[in-house]
């Protein structure tokens, strides 16, 4: 087992599948999210975070997830690392860009930025809400999380840092959700393209998705909680 | 049809040795005709170089005919040049226009040291191979085609990843210098007939086992390599090679 985590191969499909399990999250978290949109005033978000809280299944996948996103990072940077060494000497001329796509070469670059992102995210919502208890459970009284999400996303700093970092992650999604399954050698002829457009589809419901909170917050303000027909 | 003839500028690697640490030399060339292969009007060079008294352009090449895999050259940024599924030798001149400036370089990758200019050594590939890629026993003559019932798709596939020469066209223009695109195929043709199966779970472990010991790079789904690769080897193979090295680890 060694021999295989080791390997190209092995260190490619842990790569796979910590992204495919950062994948699953990131539907998760676009569920939760969406309940910002009930127009309630946040409550069922508030609701659904508080019950994530409270959950021992919940708390259990966050260490899995703290864990895959420090293993694919570590990866990331080692397999980088490696690949670039393996030409010493580059070329004077290098047609690479007609042969793949930008999204393929970029893999690093796009996963930098959004590790970025996740940084700030954690350090503006996860630490106050989930460590140092700054932000208060729903039926407390004090600053609720819903609010803070929209005080945050009506930054337009913020809202920007958000939006830019969406793009990055769908551009990373764009390749990244086809390539797991060819690493984990769920590919064939006949899957290829069907593989392919779920990939960009994927990439453009999460982008979209995503970019949906800082863009209806900075144009409707907090106010958004409590929209009504 | 009567083609017509180029004059050329050729930017061309020189290094006299694996030490040397080479640089560009620029030569112009001049009435080439567009019929040539790009071989031939390298030839051309080197007997222009020759009759100067200078040292001509080493590269390498034997069948001429697209089968050896011998002719490496990386042609404007391009393994083989601009051409799709071709050779070096079976790129003709007119897929290059009067007056263009053409950057001819060697294969650059760790894992295949420049020998001499264009020539780089691919005996790496031949360790990969050794180390597994091959059937121990002999399978005898050609056997009468009832007697080995083996299914049509396979047998096809089998064939196409058979088609692989070698070349490294797959390496050099991998922007990681992975070698996946080779091993892949070589796994494939004998992980697909009956004559491979008694090895073919040592054979897979063995050989990615001395491909990640040669240096090159890990794959990334680029598919730099599918689009050069002379034979069209396609990507279907690497998803095979991971799933057999894959089942092989979870066997043994
Ligand atoms: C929500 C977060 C993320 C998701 C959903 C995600 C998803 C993925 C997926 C599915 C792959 C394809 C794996 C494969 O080709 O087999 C991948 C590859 C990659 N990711 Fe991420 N990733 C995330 C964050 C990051 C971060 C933070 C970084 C790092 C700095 C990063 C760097 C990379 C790199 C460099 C690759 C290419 C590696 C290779 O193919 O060898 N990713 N990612
Ligand atoms: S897979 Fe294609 S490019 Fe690579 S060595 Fe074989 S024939 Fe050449
Ligand atoms: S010289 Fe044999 S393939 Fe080109």
């Amino acid at each position: 087992m060694t021999k295989f985590l080791t390997s190209s191969l092995g260190k490619k499909t842990v790569m796979a599948m910590t992204g495919l399990f950062l994948c699953i999250f990131l539907l998760e978290h676009l569920y939760t999210n969406v309940q910002l949109f009930f127009g309630d005033g946040g409550k069922s978000f508030d609701e659904a975070s508080h019950g994530m809280v409270h959950s021992i299944i919940i708390r259990i996948i966050e260490v899995v997830l703290f864990f895959s996103i420090i293993v694919h990072v570590y990866q990331a940077v080692v397999l980088t690392k490696n690949n670039s060494d393996a030409r010493p000497v580059k070329y004077a001329v290098n047609g690479v860009s007609k042969t793949s796509s930008w999204f393929s070469r970029n893999m690093l670059l796009t996963g930098s930025i959004i590790l970025f992102f996740i940084v700030v995210h954690l350090y503006n919502f996860f630490l106050p809400y989930r460590i140092t208890g700054e932000v208060v459970e729903p039926e407390a009284q004090g600053e609720h999380l819903a609010e803070r999400v929209a005080a945050a996303l009506t930054n337009p700093y913020y809202a920007a840092l958000y939006l830019i970092s969406v793009l990055f992650l769908a551009f990373h999604l764009n390749h990244g959700f086809q390539s797991a399954f060819q690493t984990l050698g769920a590919n064939t002829k006949k899957y290829v393209p069907i593989l392919k457009m779920a990939g960009t589809a994927f990439a453009i419901l999460m982008g979209i998705g995503f970019a949906s909170f800082p863009i209806l917050f900075f144009i409707f303000g907090e106010e958004f909680l409590n929209w009504n027909l | 049809m009567e083609g017509s003839s180029l004059n050329l500028t050729l930017k061309i690697w020189r290094q006299k040795n694996a030490q040397d640490s080479g640089k560009f030399a620029t030569y112009n060339v001049s009435d080439i005709s567009t019929d040539m292969s790009f071989l031939e009007m390298i030839d051309v060079l080197n007997e222009q170089l020759i009759t100067k008294g200078e040292e001509p352009v080493a590269f390498d090449h034997d069948c001429r005919e697209g089968i050896c895999g011998m002719c490496s050259m990386y042609i404007n940024g391009r393994a083989h040049g601009p051409w799709n599924g071709t050779t070096t030798c079976q790129l003709h001149m007119r897929a290059f226009k009067n007056g263009e400036t053409i950057t001819i370089e060697p294969w650059r990758a760790g894992a295949f040291p420049v020998i001499k200019d264009l020539v780089v050594n691919r005996s790496a590939f031949d360790r990969i191979i050794a180390a597994g890629g091959f059937v121990s026993v002999n399978t005898g003559n050609a056997q009468d085609a009832n007697a080995l019932p083996i299914p049509k798709d396979d047998a096809d596939a089998s064939f196409a990843a058979a088609a692989c020469i070698g070349c490294g066209a797959c390496v050099a223009s991998c922007k990681n210098s992975s070698a996946m695109l080779f091993v892949s195929a070589k796994v494939s043709q004998l992980a697909l007939l009956p004559q491979g199966q008694p090895e073919r779970i040592d054979r897979v472990l063995n050989m990615v086992k001395q491909m990640d010991e040669e240096g090159f790079g890990n794959c990334t789904n680029t598919g730099s390599c599918e689009a050069e690769c002379p034979k069209e080897i396609s990507l279907d193979n690497i998803a095979r090679l991971n799933r057999e090295y894959l089942f092989a680890t979870l066997k043994k």
